[in-house]
């Protein structure tokens, strides 16, 4: 199973840096789709008011993936947590504990 | 995915948490009941709003040379049903409208409504559909995540349609607009998103078989 998780985890990455390859000199930005389809309102309806603005802004975008970060933290150590203490729960009851190395093998 | 603060009409916002406002209530009354009926799958269900905290905060490149985010709403949706789901990302959008000024208030009806309920509601659909067409869940999973992430980005790429029809084409125009940049960028994510979302189905199916037993028990009952 550890086998078949990690392929699906480099199928990922693969997914993740191709694009980065495929637009390494052609100039593309890669900025957020969120701001492409805002652009894309102000083109269809130039006369658009906007009538609300976020309460608060974060002052930077170093800031903004801070928080980014934080948020992905916060979900991976949770996650983590769950899993670590399922693992120790299901080897306290199956006895003898399989090791991480006979997992990757399997 | 997230529609920005302000950038829906006033009676858009008005209608779309109208129409989210619902399945949130449904949806922690279902919380409430599950947890209540089964605490042993509390800690599962905090996992899977975890996992919807990490995918949402992952903006990853695409082919299209833009940038865009998974939902991970697939899991949960599969897991615990769409309503749990529905509260599950309302609570990541509030976070993200507040602390990062990613999405609205104004507009958060609308983003629950595509991340929180289409997307849930079609993950659902297809992982207990394609389970009892004879597919192994994982395969399930894998379709339920993908197209689940893919849903979201096309309606609100319709809602901002609805908001904002072409002078020339209407609102099927804008449309074609708003889907060339949302869906195509998210396609490459999407698949992404699935494939993560196997990779976790994989440790639980190792690790929670118990949790996963009681939530098929679960799932029978009620949507």
């Amino acid at each position: 199973m550890m086998k078949r998780n990690l392929l699906l985890l480099l199928a990922v990455i693969v997914l993740a840096v191709g694009p980065l390859l495929i637009h390494g000199r052609d100039g593309a930005e890669f900025t957020g789709s969120d701001d492409q389809a805002e652009a894309m309102i102000t083109q269809i309806q130039p006369d658009y008011q906007r009538w609300a603005v976020p309460i608060w802004e974060p002052p930077s975008g170093e800031i903004e993936s801070l928080l980014f970060a934080l948020q992905a933290a916060i979900g991976a150590g949770l996650l983590g947590y769950y899993f670590g203490r399922r693992r120790a729960q299901s080897e306290a009851k199956g006895g003898s504990a399989p090791n991480a190395l006979q997992d990757a093998v399997h | 995915m997230h529609i920005m603060e302000g950038y829906l009409p006033v009676t858009h916002c008005i209608a779309w948490a109208a129409a989210s406002a619902p399945f949130v209530i449904l949806g922690a009354r279902r919380i409430t009941r599950v947890v209540r009926e089964h605490p042993e799958v509390k800690l599962l269900l905090a996992a899977s709003g975890a996992y919807v905290f990490i995918l949402s905060a992952l903006k990853m490149p695409s082919v299209t040379g833009s940038c865009s985010h998974p939902t991970g709403t697939g899991l949960a949706a599969s897991l615990f049903g769409p309503t749990v789901t529905t509260v599950l990302s309302a609570i990541v959008l509030l976070f993200q409208a507040l602390l990062l000024a990613h999405g609205g208030l104004t507009t958060l009806g609308a983003n629950i409504f595509s991340m929180g309920i289409v997307g849930p509601f079609v993950a659902y659909g297809l992982f207990h559909g394609l389970k009892s067409a004879g597919l192994g869940a994982a395969i399930a999973i894998f379709f339920a995540a993908t197209l689940g992430d893919l849903s979201t980005y096309v309606v609100t790429s319709f809602q901002l349609a609805f908001a904002f029809p072409d002078p020339a084409s209407g609102i099927a125009g804008a449309a074609a607009k708003f889907l060339g940049v949302f869906a195509i960028t998210q396609v490459p994510l999407a698949i992404s998103e699935g494939l993560l979302t196997v990779v976790v189905w994989n440790l639980l199916n190792k690790y929670s078989k118990g949790e996963i037993a009681t939530l098929a028990i679960l799932s029978r009952r009620a949507a």
